[in-house]
């Protein structure tokens, strides 16, 4: 690459990189990046791990029970009723699919801007947007109650009712843009893996070869493959970029097509585009602190990564801190009794604790993050990411419970307790996550390890050359 | 690995093996792939491929190869899936199924956007991912190439080029000494399975 058109940047990319903290730290090659993320896949399972997985997938087995029980039973085992419908279980759906706005965005839009810093988190990102996904799709198909036949007011299809789906409904969109959005960043996460199947592969023997084999279509690597790859994975990242806004936006829609006084807002679909990112990367960023340390990859996830996703998610407070005053500026200026009665009761009514948690967790918290010193400390970084977490759970629980619970009759009025079922079935979904993000680790390369090779080119030939 | 030969092919049984397929050689870094590369089109070969494991800018102007024609197959598939919601949405609440909900129109551009975008999105990207597989010829499980012995550098370190046989005439001795003097190593004849 050091002999073509790119060459005037060549400079500037070393510039970039070696004064401030580097993409790849040490002397890397080629084959030491080879090494460093094949042998992950490679090695044996540590105690730590197995304990790790052992401990997650009883998790898991908890939602596996609860879902059960919820489906012999009713959905009256969750603690959801009239006038609070919607309570834990959208709540926790509308904080899953945001979590996983991170993958996406990290691959589409920052490949888009050529943001070569996203090569070493794409991969674990990608994996936690397909797993948020499937965790979020839990909670619509089982609120249905009988999720074998949600497929009837679901999905089009002929069907011997004659009927077909009121497609006026944002949540039939939202159907859609979900299944889309999982579907699509299933095939931008595999086409990714294509060329590091393929290395796993030709490192392997026996069986193990014939696994890595089947999955990686027989890649060659031949600059043919590479032709129409390349432009498939382009086109994939610009049609992404788009989708990504659009989940998020339909989610939005939801609610902000109802005329309830916290939900009825033309605001909505920026403010939860910006939420969703902001918790995406608060959890990228959670799990990978994490990852890197246990897997020893402090040089391929370096300080300049965390730097940078730390700046994204600063940014993306800001605008949701934005939101939040918005909110309650139209509120007053909009002069409505209800619209004001909604937002005064949000931080002064029964719930007024989650409501303050929620600004504490997302506009208060991440303010540190101004501070360089603070980005480069990983405990605070970590623990900051913590409080966004928890925050953004609570801001999606503050527009859903606290808008339904002063129903337009104050003898509807009601206060919403989760039951066990709720409690149980929310943390069983994160040992889902945990358990498919243990597991991805291990059989599947995390980090993208030719998008790496072809990031640090220039300086590896540079370096060998002179 | 020591560097072999054009007789490396010689040791090995010759029942064993099919006709020769290709010529291989690695080298060390992109630069020195593309100005071999160079080289041996300016010897008249142009059956060439080049096994790397990255992409490496400007390998398709060396080796004279056109631009993906993918974009068009996922542009086509982009519009079917505009057609194809628009028809579902008319079709179903306007004609086959009309339900008064909400005093909102039976059929209207504007509640039809979400799902139209939705479904051009699916259908491109499919073609995207189907389509690249496809123009690739995958998935192939078996290809001469994988015979080359060092072929398992071509996804690691190793930048391979292959110079295939054209047609009948193919004289490998002479393609093993031009690669092996433009630095290739591991030079090797690649024989199809038997």
């Amino acid at each position: 690459m050091a002999d073509l058109a790119i060459k005037p940047n060549t400079q500037l990319d070393l510039l970039e990189t070696t004064i401030d903290q580097p993409l790849v730290t040490g002397i890397p090659t080629y084959h030491s990046v080879t090494e460093s993320v094949s042998s992950i896949v490679e090695d044996r399972p540590t105690r730590f791990w197995f304990i790790l997985l052992a401990a997650t997938s009883s998790v898991m087995l908890m939602l596996f029970v609860m879902l059960g029980y919820l489906v012999a039973t009713g959905i009256g085992v969750w603690g959801n009723n009239i006038p609070i419908a919607w309570a834990w279980d959208i709540t926790n759906f509308v904080w899953w699919i945001g979590i996983g706005h991170a993958g996406t965005l990290i691959s589409a839009i920052l490949f888009l801007l050529r943001q070569r810093w996203r090569t070493a988190i794409n991969r674990a990102a990608e994996a936690m947007t397909l797993f948020a996904v499937a965790c979020a799709a839990i909670y619509p198909v089982f609120h249905t109650g009988r999720p074998w036949r949600a497929v009837y007011w679901l999905l089009p299809y002929p069907n011997t009712m004659q009927m077909w789906l009121n497609f006026r409904s944002p949540l039939e969109w939202d159907v859609f843009a979900v299944s889309t959005y999982g579907t699509v960043s299933l095939l931008f996460w595999y086409v990714g893996l294509l060329p590091d199947l393929a290395t796993i592969r030709d490192r392997a023997v026996g069986l193990r070869r014939q696994i890595y084999g089947f999955f990686s279509l027989g890649w060659r690597g031949s600059a043919n493959h590479w032709k129409h790859y390349e432009l498939a994975y382009l086109v994939l990242a610009g049609l992404s970029t788009p989708l990504v806004l659009s989940v998020h936006s339909i989610v939005s829609f939801d609610f902000a097509t109802s005329i309830l006084p916290g939900w009825h807002t033309t605001i909505f679909p920026p403010y939860f585009v910006a939420g969703a990112v902001f918790s995406g990367f608060g959890m990228v960023l959670t799990l990978l602190i994490i990852t890197r340390k246990a897997l020893n990859l402090e040089h391929l996830i370096t300080l300049k990564h965390i730097d940078y996703m730390c700046k994204v998610m600063l940014a993306t407070s800001m605008i949701v801190g934005y939101s939040y005053a918005t909110e309650y500026f139209i509120a007053w200026f909009s002069a409505v009794d209800g619209e004001r009665f909604a937002f005064y009761n949000r931080i002064t009514g029964p719930y007024a604790w989650a409501a303050w948690s929620m600004i504490l967790c997302n506009v208060v918290a991440p303010l540190p993050l101004w501070w360089k010193a603070v980005r480069a400390n990983i405990t605070l970084v970590f623990i900051i990411t913590i409080f966004v977490n928890i925050g953004m759970w609570f801001e999606r629980f503050v527009i859903i419970a606290i808008s339904l619970h002063r129903d337009f009759l104050p003898s509807s009025w009601e206060y919403f307790h989760p039951t066990y079922v709720d409690i149980c079935t929310f943390i069983g979904s994160m040992g889902l996550f945990l358990t498919l993000y243990l597991l991805f680790i291990k059989f599947v390369p995390m980090i993208a390890i030719a998008e790496v090779k072809g990031a640090i080119a220039q300086d590896i030939e540079k370096g060998a050359h002179h | 690995m020591a560097t072999t030969t054009a007789d490396t092919h010689d040791m090995i049984p010759a029942d064993a093996q099919g006709r020769p397929y290709a010529v291989a050689a690695t080298f060390d870094s992109t630069s020195d792939l593309l100005s071999a590369i160079r080289s041996v089109r300016k010897k008249g070969y142009r059956k060439l491929d080049a096994l790397t494991p990255f992409p490496v800018h400007g390998i398709d102007e060396a080796l004279g190869e056109s631009r993906s024609k993918l974009g068009y197959l996922i542009a086509a598939a982009a519009v079917v899936g505009i057609l194809a919601a628009q028809f579902l949405q008319w079709w179903t609440a306007a004609v086959d199924y009309p339900l008064i909900i909400g005093g909102k129109p039976f059929y209207a551009v504007e509640f039809s956007i979400p799902i139209t975008f939705e479904l051009m999105v699916l259908l491109a990207s499919f073609a995207a991912v189907f389509g690249m597989l496809a123009f690739n010829g995958l998935p192939r499980f078996n290809h001469p190439v994988f015979n080359y012995s060092n072929y398992s550098r071509a996804t690691d370190d190793g930048f391979v080029l292959v110079v295939e046989r054209d047609g009948n005439h193919f004289e490998p001795s002479a393609i093993v000494e031009l690669l092996n003097g433009l630095g290739g190593k591991n030079t090797e004849v690649v024989h199809e399975d038997a």
